[in-house]
Parts: structure tokens; sequence; C-alpha cells
């Protein structure tokens, strides 16, 4: 009877760590195609060409694949995206953590999680057709998509990701260190800025790492606002993204060419950002249980 | 609420169950069971919704018969049919004279139309060839220029890549030398942005421009699907089906090239986006 219940056990064991495998393989499937996939044409083209060239014309009779304006382009794009959302977003998380009476809370934060749930082509869209012509009116320029919209909208679609983690960091402070705070005369939002913020920061942190990780990743709403012109980023030119640039071109690239080779290089070089900020947050979100 | 919510879905699985059965009984009535084998296309990038469609169609009505179709673009489709490695070759422009002295021979299937679209309100209503050229080379590049308001030409186009973006280039002869200011993925993408921005100027398939947009007449003349027909409206390519002159088609390539040259299959043809020329 007992070996009987054994064997059950283990098999069920047996299919939950088959299940996990199906996640490590997927990742190890990818990395590896990448890898592979994307080295050739930046052995064809030499890693300093390719990285640091500043023309992108891949169809041209001579073609030149320089992403430089597309790395630049994802750097500022994000930090534009992280400056924007971040103060919103933080401060939004203080006020439902701390502030806000269980109503507010409850309908603001519905909100914000609807607002992770959203599209991003709708982003897209709602950008194109609202911000868009409004960023040209505002700023009175021929044309509204730039690497400005695309700021915008990535600092809006990075919001509940800031919110939520920095809520949860935030709810994980000790009532006790905010009561022996308050306790010594402190108001509360002394207590809420020098006790409870400091005593979150890890997570906050991560909150903003998550954030860059999903604004550099966006492909669909900035290809839609950001005009997507392989020019050098410059707040109101229009630019490619590292994400658009593979996503704009892939399905009419011939199959085998260099073209084709390099948006995959091009790609590896995203998974790589990518792969560093999830290092980074895993770091973080270590230190914060840690701490 | 989750017993509701279950429900609702269930509910809405059950139906779209019920749906496809639907379609999918209605589509499947062979007409010719006999024919069998395989088509294969291979060409032009820009005739892909066109040659899908009429592939699906084909399909749909010839149990047993399989379609393909290899996006290579126009210059590989024709010289993979005179290598014999496909049955038809697809080019979205004419034969040249040493094309069709190596034993080629082109059928127009469609024409495709393209549009130079502008925001309704701005006052321009008429360009030539030579000026869309020059406007997207940058040597136009305000509006007050051509006779409108004083405001910078806004320059949409498609990516690099794009059939619309190649047929356009080419008609007006400004291949690589354009100056983009968005760069869109998708013809809808153009037309929304044009009708978002008073000094826009983009090009879109005929078949897709809506009232959002102003089609511009070129050299005068407006782009409606007659002009097109005649040859009037100049931005404009055939899509032409080329085949071996010396050797026949297979029975089941030939049924497909009868059957995509026949008046039945102009419906389709539109579409599609093209103007069917049978």
């Amino acid at each position: 009877m007992k070996s009987k219940m054994h064997l059950g056990e283990d098999a069920i064991r047996g299919v939950f760590m088959l299940l996990g495998m199906v996640t490590v393989a997927c990742v190890l499937l990818i990395t590896v195609y990448l890898i592979l996939a994307g080295v050739p044409a930046i052995r064809e083209i030499g890693l300093g060409p390719f990285l640091l060239g500043r023309v992108w014309a891949s169809t041209a009779a001579e073609p030149k694949f320089g992403i430089l304006p597309f790395i630049l382009t994802s750097l500022y794009g994000t930090a534009g995206a992280i400056v924007l959302g971040v103060p919103v977003g933080f401060f939004t998380a203080v006020y439902l953590a701390k502030v806000a009476g269980e109503r507010t809370r409850r309908v603001v934060g519905a909100a914000v999680s609807l607002l992770a749930g959203i599209p991003s082509v709708v982003y897209g869209l709602v950008g194109m057709m609202v911000l868009v012509p409004g960023v040209r009116e505002l700023f009175g320029l021929s044309d509204g998509a730039s690497l400005f919209s695309a700021m915008v909208v990535l600092s809006v679609m990075i919001l509940p990701s800031i919110v939520k983690m920095s809520l949860t960091a935030l709810e994980a402070v000790p009532r006790e260190y905010e009561d022996a705070s308050l306790a010594l005369g402190a108001t509360p939002m002394e207590t809420y800025f020098r006790v409870s913020v400091p005593a979150a920061r890890s997570g906050i942190a991560a909150a903003v790492v998550l954030g860059v990780g999903r604004a550099i990743g966006e492909a669909m709403a900035v290809m839609m606002v950001s005009g997507n012109v392989a020019n050098m980023p410059s707040l109101f030119q229009s630019v490619r993204f590292l994400t658009t640039a593979v996503a704009s071109e892939m399905s009419y690239s011939a199959e085998g060419s260099l073209q084709r080779k390099a948006l995959f290089s091009i790609a590896l070089v995203l998974f790589l950002f990518i792969m560093l900020i999830n290092a980074v947050l895993n770091a973080l979100l270590k230190r914060s249980r840690e701490g | 609420m989750k017993k509701i919510m279950t429900t609702i879905l269930a509910g809405a699985l059950a139906l779209s169950l019920l749906a496809g059965c639907g379609a999918g009984g209605g589509e499947t009535t062979p007409q010719n069971a006999s024919l069998a084998g395989t088509v294969a296309t291979d060409g032009s990038t820009s005739m892909e919704k066109v040659i899908g469609a009429l592939g699906e169609a084909f399909e749909n009505d010839h149990e047993g018969v399989t379609f393909t179709y290899n996006p290579t673009g126009s210059g590989s489709g024709i010289t993979a049919v005179a290598e014999g490695r496909c049955d038809i070759g697809l080019a979205s422009r004419a034969l040249k004279d040493e094309e069709k002295a190596k034993g080629l021979k082109e059928t127009t299937l469609a024409l495709d139309g393209i549009a130079v679209i502008v925001h309704p309100d701005n006052a321009v209503k008429d360009l030539d060839l030579e000026t869309v050229a020059k406007i997207y080379t940058g040597e136009i590049t305000n509006w007050k220029e051509l006779g409108g308001s004083d405001s910078e030409i806004v320059l949409i186009g498609r990516e690099a890549g794009s059939g619309t973006r190649d047929g356009f280039e080419s008609i007006t002869g400004t291949a690589e030398k354009c100056l983009y200011r968005q760069e869109l993925t998708s013809t809808g993408d153009v037309i929304t942005s044009v009708a978002g921005n008073p000094a826009a100027i983009g090009y879109a398939s005929l078949a897709s421009v809506k009232d959002t947009v102003r089609a511009l007449s070129v050299n005068g003349v407006t782009p409606t699907e007659d002009t097109v027909k005649d040859g009037s409206y100049p931005v404009q390519r055939p899509f032409v089906l080329v085949t071996k002159e010396d050797k026949a088609l297979s029975a089941v390539a030939q049924a497909f090239f009868d059957y995509a040259t026949s008046p039945e299959a102009g419906e389709i043809i539109s579409h599609a986006g093209a103007v069917p020329v049978a």
C-alpha cells in the first residue's frame, strides 16, 4: 500500500519536473537558436561596423548594416520612459500603500491592473490617433511621430509594473517600523518617506528595472508612434528601436539573405540587453528578500 | 461571479465551434475532384495578397490540389520559371524584351494602382509625376511651393521591402532616394497617419483608400478603377503571370492559370486590392 502511494508521488513529481523542464528547454532553445542565427551576420559585417555603424540601409544596392541608431534609440527611449513613468508610478504606489482609503485603493488598483491588460497595439493605435497629432500641435512640429511620443507611450505602458511591484514592496515593510517612527513624533508623511520607502528600496529598485525590461522589449506600440526611420536619435525626430528594426523588416527579408541574418543579429543584441536587465533584477530581488 | 463567467465562456466556445463547422462545411464542396497535384508559383512579393487569395480559392474548389507561393521578388520569379523551378512566375512589372527573347510569355492578371494621398484639408489637388518624385527626394519641401499652405511637407511611406514602396519608388524613379519622415508597416497605418496630419503626403494601394484622406490626381488624372484599367493613371503597374512559350503547363497548373485569368476570379482580385483586367 505504502509503495503504491510512493509510486503515485513519484509519478506526479516526474510530471511536474517534465513541465518545469519545458520552460527551461524553451529558454535554452531560444538562446541557442538566437546565437546560431545571429552570429554569422556579425561575423560577415564585423562587430565594430555592426554595433557602431551609423547607417542602416538593408535593401540598398550597396547595403549598410549599422545598428548604432537602434541601440541609442532603445537606450534613450527606455531612459525617457523611466524618467517620465517612475515618478508617477512611485508616488501612486506610496499613495495606494499608505495614504489612500480602502475604497480609493480598490478603484485605483483595479484601474492599474486594467492598464496592464490593454494590448500594446491598442496603445499604439491611441498613440497614433491622439498622441502623435497632439505632440505635433503642442510643440509646433511638422510631424509628431518621434522619440518623444514613443517615450510617452512607453512611460504609460510601464506604469502598472512599477506601481504593482512598488506596492508589494511597501506593503511588506513591517508595521512596527512605522509605529516606532510615529511614536517618536514624526508626521505620517515623514514616516512614509523616511522609514517605509527606504525600507522598501530594493523592491522599488526592482520595480524600476522591471519597467526598463518592459520598455526595452516593447515593439508594436512604439512602431506605430515613433515614425520608424533609421535616424540617429533626437527627441523630435523619427526614430527606430531595436525591436521595431527586427519587426518591420522580418516579413519581407528573403530567406538566407544577409538582411535576414542581420535582423537576427539585432535580435541577439536585444536579447543580451534583456538578459543583463534580468540579471540586475534578480540581484535586486535577492537583496530585497535578504535585507 | 466565477460561475457566470464560466457559463458565458463555455457558451462562447460552443458558438465559435458551431460557426467554425458551418464555415468549413460551406467551403469544402469540391467542384472538380479529378484534378490533383501541385501548382508552384514564385515571384513578386507585391502580389502576395492577390495570388494568395486566388490560390486559396482554387484549393478550396479543388480538393487534392496544393498551391504554393514563394515570395522571392519579380526578378527571382522570372528566373525560376525560365529554369523550370516553378510552374508560373509572378512579376509586378512587364517583361523586358530580353526576357521575352528567352521564350517567356506574360499574361497580365491585374493592375495595381497606387494612390498618392494627402489630408482632406490640403489645398493641393493635382501633382504631376515629376513633382511627386521631387517631393519624395526632398527637392520640394514646403506645400506653399505647390500652391498649398506654408507648412513643411511630411513624407510618409512604407518600410523597406514592402511591395507598395517598391512599386511607388520604381514608378516615380525614386528608389533609395526617398527621405521619409515615417516608414510605417501597413497600408492602414499610412492612411491613419496621413489622415492625422494636414501636412502629410503618403501612398497606398488604391483599393484601401478611404474618405479620411484624399487621393491626388496625378498628371490631371483621378485614380479610379477605370483610369487604372485604361492606363491613363500613371502610378500603376501590371501584375503578370509568366509562363514558358514552348512548354505546356501541367493540367493542374493550366487549370489554375485559366481560373486566375477568368472573369470569375475578378471579384477575388479586386477584393485583394488590385484591378482585374479579365
